[in-house]
């Protein structure tokens, strides 16, 4: 069947069964592939766009629940020209090693940027709690973080 | 006069290059300005790339942003073997630094000859060489290609330490834009036009043959373009990946399997029933091996299998065309791979053509060769379409191979000043290497499964002194009587092979735990203990400057909630040194609170990067030490998902504060591998220092905490 999507401000139409998680039309069918797989059960983060505001594992949201929603991926971070401040922020701080996680971990980041302008170092850990880092770059995400969070309020 | 008829030894070119000696494998000058830097050495986000980069640059004396870099191919990459052991700053870097020399040397002749002046007139600035009295001729326009169509020479001189400007500057990694911008980064992200996408359904335990199947209900599932069944490799071939997955799960459902031997209890203290089989070797011996003392000690300590667990499940694209195929894979070992892959298919090698993608991190051999043999075997049934095969996250946790259980038994004596007379440690494990490229069989999973399996590979423990189990089983310290047992036992219920620092882990671990139970036996400060121990000036500089870094008080007591502890080795007696003071807080589980490092890796090429590393390698060894096991039944490893392996996750990380001691003219060696050990000892000797409770077998839970206090 046809399903409507919404994705980075874009409609788009796909050719897949309703119950097809999200995480596949993005990849296969959109070609937004930073969104990736690690788990298919929403436990490791590496999937997670933002959804209507909120971080969500696309491995775990079916195409039908999805339609009509305001879905957008790491792809929309940045434009054609400049890098979003939290993506200046993981360059600044080397905050990757295999760079995997990175796309969910900057999606789950800027959920919560867009909430909270000043988080405390709780507030980072706890939303990103969701999010599994393997290679232990965790500081250095933290503070990429914090310092995206500092350019965005407009300090330097 | 017999020294006459000695024949002088074999001259060795640096790393690498003595045994792939074109200069032009390496190193292309390319006439648009740019230089193309070919290795045999692949990025699993240690950041390799950046620091040959930096080293190729340093000596062509050219911005880095001229270097350009080729995937490593079987077409056209130094044969390097395998990205492995923290070895590629000594394999690949050096041959490239000793490579690029030369072809500086060789640009600079050719330009003193065309401007007829001396090579001590010349200059070079980015690629463009002047002449003192005026005149100049750049690389781009000096080297034709048959500048580099030579073996490598003997008599160059690499740039001496204090001349760099590029090497030892934290050069941001080359990788990372695009890492964190969502471009195609991976294996994983490769889309090759009409490419299919494939599911390998595994069988029901790492025994089990397939009895029987009826497919024809899954060839008619929506998209199912092929069912693939070879004995017990059963898999399924879809236009789309959701499609794939359905179509596996409904084979899952379908197949009936005859389950092979039971598994044994899970519990590493099995490998001690298996004596009758362990070769049994001692690997150092000194002075008197049954010296007595004043005090004797002995403990034994434990690890159990514990896993790579890649954020991405491995994946690999294939694709045949007229009897050849062309592999794209995230292996450390492409050559060997090769190799192996000839085998299975009985083709020429140049049949098979083998280009890295890179994939997740993978700390080790996980089932990035694996998923590569099942694409080709998936991809044979539709030639001309390209085969996309990703495992799933619980085929990666069920069919990874995982890092050997281990046992250590240590005894010391201890004589009547506390110093340490005699030591003995007796170790026994599984295999810790059963990558591609083994003797006598082949090692991929899928290829023990098909109708004519053949035989895995004789398991492998690379030898001393590096080592494989027995790696880091030698200790350090300097006593007087010693006895180092290793006993192998290679057969192994669940396949084991490469992880992190294979079983230096687990024995610096415990020789690290066990020195901190001599020093208390001895009513010694755990740092000053080392050190009296320690002849080695690099050794005990990391454990002052750790202890400096900590503000570790001498004899410092913890108060039954919070505790710290120490923990050091030199990485394979002969790489990095590290030592490392953990501080946990005892509250319902182990909560690390934080993890002081200091590093010495020699001349650090970037030492951002190194830092990175070793803070990663810190983490991944706390996860380690603090959570880890792979648990199975009798029939099948159970350990499926994240909920089943849990990691130290953002909100259990420590602080992490690391210092490196840089000593630029020392010979620079690998990072990623050597905090291991040193982490799980401090940890574990942090614990001790806040309960007074020992904990001996990892990972140190809640359970263990409790049944170590209580008895």
């Amino acid at each position: 069947m046809t399903l409507t999507l919404n994705v980075n401000g874009k409609t788009c139409a796909v050719e897949a069964d309703a119950e097809t998680p999200l995480l596949y039309a993005l990849r296969n069918d959109l070609g937004l592939v930073g969104t990736r797989y690690g788990c298919g059960l929403g436990q490791c983060g590496a999937c997670t766009v933002i959804i209507d505001g909120k971080a969500v594992q696309s491995c775990d949201v079916p195409l039908s629940a999805a339609a009509g929603k305001q879905i957008s991926t790491v792809e929309a971070l940045c434009s054609d020209t400049s890098l979003h401040p939290l993506q200046k922020a993981f360059i600044a701080e080397q905050a990757a090693q295999c760079g995997y996680c990175a796309s969910g971990i900057l999606m789950a980041a800027k959920a919560l940027l867009d909430t909270n302008s000043n988080p405390s170092d709780a507030d980072i850990r706890n939303a990103l709690e969701r999010n599994l880092c393997r290679c232990g770059t965790h500081s250095r995400i933290m503070r990429a973080v914090k310092r995206a969070a500092k350019e965005l309020r407009g300090e330097r | 006069m017999a020294q006459a008829n000695t024949p002088a030894p074999a001259r060795k070119l640096p790393g690498s290059l003595d045994t792939n000696r074109r200069l032009d494998r390496w190193l292309s000058i390319n006439p648009d300005g740019t230089v193309t830097l070919v290795t045999g050495k692949v990025e699993i986000g240690q950041g390799i790339l950046t620091a040959l980069i930096q080293m190729t640059a340093e000596e062509l004396d050219i911005d880095v942003s001229r270097i350009r870099l080729k995937p490593a191919s079987t077409a056209f990459s130094p044969d390097e073997g395998i990205t492995s052991g923290s070895r590629s700053i000594q394999e690949s870097g050096l041959a490239l630094r000793h490579a690029a020399a030369e072809a500086r040397d060789l640009l600079l002749a050719r330009a003193a000859q065309k401007l007829g002046v001396t090579l001590e007139s010349l200059t070079v600035k980015d690629g463009v060489i002047s002449a003192r009295g005026g005149g100049s001729a750049t690389y781009w326009e000096l080297a034709t290609p048959d500048l580099l169509a030579r073996e490598a020479s003997f008599d160059v001189s690499a740039k001496l330490p204090q001349e760099h400007v590029v090497v030892g500057t934290s050069l941001e990694r080359i990788d990372i834009p695009d890492k964190i911008s969502g471009k195609p980064s991976f294996v994983q992200d490769m889309k090759l036009p009409g490419t299919l996408h494939g599911r390998v359904c595994r069988p029901l335990g790492p025994k089990a043959t397939l009895q029987a199947i009826d497919v024809k209900e899954v060839e008619q599932m929506p998209g199912v373009v092929a069912v693939v069944r070879d004995g017990s490799f059963l898999g399924v071939v879809a236009e789309r990946e959701e499609q794939a997955i359905r179509a596996e799960r409904r084979l899952a459902r379908l197949a009936q399997w005859t389950l092979g031997p039971a598994l044994p209890a899970n519990d590493p203290r099995q490998l001690l029933t298996l004596q009758a089989e362990a070769e049994t070797e001692v690997i150092s011996s000194k002075g008197n091996p049954d010296t007595g003392g004043a005090k004797q000690l002995s403990a034994e300590y434990t690890k159990p299998y514990i896993a790579h667990a890649s954020l991405a499940p491995s994946c690999a694209v294939a694709q045949w065309e007229g009897g050849k195929v062309r592999i794209w894979t995230h292996s450390q070992g492409i050559y060997p791979l090769r190799g192996d892959m000839a085998q299975v298919l009985g083709l020429p090698e140049d049949h098979i053509i083998i280009t890295h993608a890179e994939g997740a991190g993978c700390y080790g051999h996980n089932a990035a060769d694996d998923v590569t043999l099942d694409a080709v075997l998936l991809a044979r049934a539709v030639p001309g379409r390209p085969v996309r095969v990703q495992w799933m996250r619980e085929d990666e946790f069920g069919w990874e191979p995982f890092s050997s259980p281990m046992v250590m038994k240590l005894n010391a004596s201890l004589d009547d000043q506390g110093n340490i007379v005699n030591w003995g440690h007796e170790l026994w494990s599984h295999a810790h290497s059963t990558r591609p490229g083994g003797r006598g069989g082949v090692n991929l999973l899928a290829a023990w499964h098909l109708e004519k399996p053949l035989p895995a590979a004789k398991p492998g423990n690379p030898p001393l002194p590096g080592g494989g189990s027995h790696r880091n089983a030698i200790p350090l310290y300097d006593f007087p009587n010693q006895k180092v047992t290793n006993h192998l036992i290679r057969r192994s219920p669940l396949r084991t092979s490469a992880l992190r620092a294979l079983g230096g882990f687990a024995n610096a671990f415990a020789i690290e735990c066990f020195m901190d139970e001599l020093a208390e036996a001895a009513g010694a400060d755990p740092v000053e203990f080392r050190l009296r121990h320690l002849k080695d000036g690099r050794a005990k500089a990391v454990i002052e400057r750790v202890a400096q870094m900590a503000a570790w008080k001498p004899k410092e007591k913890g108060d039954g909630e919070r505790g710290r502890g120490i923990g050091f080795a030199r990485y394979k007696n002969l790489a990095a040194y590290i030592a490392v003071i953990a501080e946990v807080k005892i509250e319902e589980e182990v909560r690390l609170t934080k993890l002081w490092g200091a590093v010495d890796v020699g001349q650090a090429i970037n030492p951002d990067g190194v830092i990175n590393q070793i803070e990663g390698g810190m983490i991944q060894s706390a996860s380690m030490a603090l959570k880890e096991r792979i648990d199975f039944d009798r029939a099948t490893v159970t350990t499926r998902t994240w909920d089943d392996y849990p990691i130290l996750r953002f909100t259990e990380v420590p602080e992490i504060e690391v210092a490196l001691i840089n000593r630029p003219e020392a010979p620079p060696v690998g990072a990623g591998e050597g905090t291991q050990g040193p982490v799980a000892a401090a940890i574990g000797n942090a614990i001790h220092n806040a309960l007074g409770a020992r904990l001996r077998d990892m990972p140190f839970t809640r359970d263990r905490i409790v049944a170590a206090l209580s008895a």
